[in-house]
């Protein structure tokens, strides 16, 4: 951590600092490059944000396609697939995450010795991981059933069954994410000015309730924020379904990302693909401005 | 709060109870140990095995005869899936590098005008980019795909550049603001007062205040476009502009199947993030959310 945060960190966590930056309204040139700053973003926005999806929509557009999704029974248990692999993936994740960036908090080296090796999955690339995890679980041969097999207990065959396609899935995902998440929810506790600790260590607030009536409060919309922010990338999510269980046993484990894929490329049709994801959209519109929401309140009471 | 004790109070159990912590934080240094390395583990495994194409690995949890055999191969590039291998780390490299730059700048520029600046519609302006993620990038690869075709960017590594900067850019603004908000305004009034304009007072002030989040963000956009697949997968179609996360997945494409070869090319594929990832970590824990709790 670098000194210039530590300045910056500093006590006083309610502070306020929404005030007007520049006084009044912005006048000719400044104004203007105000705008010139903006105007990367904004071209990046439009080209590649709002008219993709403005095209996604149009290609999806004729009602009959969402009656062909709902008649289709594939579609109703992807549906169910991803909102076990978001609801699970996600909520199990991030209540580790807050309770492993606790972990990490404690002055032990080894504890500290740790951390870099903890954080190894986030910097290992998602394609060799979830490769990997698929040849640790496949067939009766992978490691992991092969460590079982040591052990005594013969393992199951992973990618037989959906539900522990699903639960591979999922395990997958954490283990890929949960490093990136533990150091977010790290960087917010270190952010916690040390005094607080001891104020409540000397009202003799430990364990449960330091954690109840300290941690909780202060980190509660960082925790909101990370939780929203990860929902949405976790329903967006692709390549993990896609390599470790592909879908198997049957398209069984699919979600909906690499469902429209399927039908996109391998069915070769891209406007029930189309379909297929952006009939998440009732979810994902909500969750986004929840999102917004929990952003604008950004202090914290004491 | 106020009590006038001071320091922690002492239970009797203290003792007992401070040796069950320790043992069971020990035993939780092991479970996260063995739970963050046998994936890395496993991939070894696979990769030192010098049997082509074999994978019959019941009960084995240690290659019978370990080689460097199949790293050997993919660096000299002697086997037609890997035959294109350093040209193909080239590309994924241009991928990455250029995406962190670009998602840098505009990030940058885009978070100086929304946090420092104040704007007329800023409300809507700061909100827009969190917009994106309301469609996940995986759910636009088909319209965006159709797109790159009348941009005229097909089978083009920049096509790839331009889909992992729409999707680092949001996040990189929205952390770029948040620790923005802890640089006090008061620097750029008073740069503001001698007669700095909007430019000076971003590469004197701003910039350099900034530095550990753009690290961070930097870090984070170039490892979105490591980790990145789907785009790579639908709009490369030709073997000398694909990246190696392509190539890895193309082994699940044949009947030979040298998951050793596949594996060694991960392994090495994933080197250069881990790299970058250490040598910039203490920027990266720190930038991603200093601001997070006091916005």
């Amino acid at each position: 951590m670098s000194s210039v945060e530590q300045v910056l960190a500093g006590p006083g966590v309610s502070r306020r600092l929404r005030r007007a930056p520049w006084h009044g309204r912005l006048h000719g040139s400044e104004r203007a490059w105000a705008l010139a700053f903006l105007a990367p973003y904004a071209a990046v926005f439009l080209a590649f944000v709002v008219y993709p999806v403005a095209y996604g929509l149009w290609m999806a557009r004729d009602p009959s396609l969402y009656g062909e999704l709902i008649a289709n029974p594939l579609y109703a248990r992807t549906v169910v697939n991803t909102a076990l692999y978001v609801g699970l993936g996600v909520n199990v994740m991030m209540f580790l995450a807050l309770l492993l960036s606790g972990f990490f908090m404690r002055r032990r080296w080894w504890i500290k010795a740790l951390l870099p090796v903890f954080i190894l999955p986030w910097a290992l690339p998602a394609i060799p991981a979830f490769v990997s995890f698929h040849w640790m679980l496949i067939g009766e041969e992978g490691l992991i059933n092969s460590l079982l097999a040591l052990l005594g207990v013969q393992g199951p065959l992973w990618f037989h069954d959906r539900r522990l396609a699903v639960a591979s899935n999922v395990v997958a995902y954490m283990w890929k994410w949960m490093p990136f998440w533990t150091l977010t929810f790290l960087a917010g506790r270190t952010a916690i000015p040390q005094e607080i600790y001891e104020a409540a260590d000397v009202d003799g607030a430990g364990g449960f309730r330091r954690f109840a009536h300290v941690i909780l409060p202060l980190l509660g919309n960082l925790y909101l924020v990370c939780t929203l922010l990860c929902t949405l990338w976790t329903i967006g999510d692709f390549t993990t379904v896609a390599l470790v269980s592909e879908g198997a046993p049957a398209y069984s484990s699919d979600v909906l990302a690499t469902l429209g894929f399927h039908y996109s490329f391998e069915a070769a049709q891209p406007s029930l693909g189309v379909a297929a994801v952006l009939s998440a959209l009732p979810v994902l519109i909500p969750i986004t401005i929840l999102l917004m929401r929990a952003l604008e309140t950004r202090e914290v009471q004491l | 709060m106020g009590a006038l004790t001071s320091g922690p109070i002492r239970r009797p159990r203290g003792r007992l109870r401070r040796v069950f912590v320790e043992a069971a934080s020990v035993a939780l240094v092991a479970v996260l140990l063995l739970w963050s390395l046998t994936p890395v583990y496993n991939m070894l495994l696979i990769a030192l095995d010098p049997d082509e194409g074999d994978i019959e690995f019941e009960g084995i949890i240690w290659p019978p005869d370990p080689s460097l055999h199949s790293f050997h191969t993919v660096f000299t590039q002697g086997y037609w899936l890997v035959a294109d291998f350093w040209r193909q780390l080239g590309n994924s490299f241009f991928i990455a590098v250029v995406t962190m730059v670009l998602t840098v700048v505009i990030g940058a520029l885009a978070s100086f005008a929304l946090s420092r600046m104040r704007m007329r519609h800023g409300w809507w302006l700061v909100n827009a980019p969190l917009l994106t993620y309301a469609v996940p990038a995986s759910f636009l690869v088909i319209p965006f795909s159709r797109l790159m075709v009348s941009y005229g960017l097909t089978n083009s590594l920049w096509a790839i550049v331009v889909a992992n900067v729409t999707f680092a850019t949001p996040y990189a603004i929205l952390i770029l603001r948040q620790y923005a908000a802890l640089i006090p305004i008061e620097l750029d009034e008073a740069a503001r007062v001698d007669g700095a304009s909007p430019v000076q007072i971003l590469r004197r002030v701003y910039l350099p205040l900034m530095a550990p989040a753009l690290a961070a963000v930097g870090t984070f956009a170039l490892l979105l476009a490591w980790n990145e697949y789907l785009y790579q997968y639908v709009l490369l179609s030709s073997t000398r502009n694909m990246t190696v996360a392509v190539a890895i997945a193309q082994f699940f494409n044949t009947d030979e199947s040298p998951w050793n070869y596949m594996m060694a090319t991960a392994l090495i594929y994933s080197l250069p993030p881990i790299v970058i990832f250490y040598a910039l970590r203490r920027y990266i824990a720190s930038g991603l959310t200093r601001g997070a709790i006091k916005g």
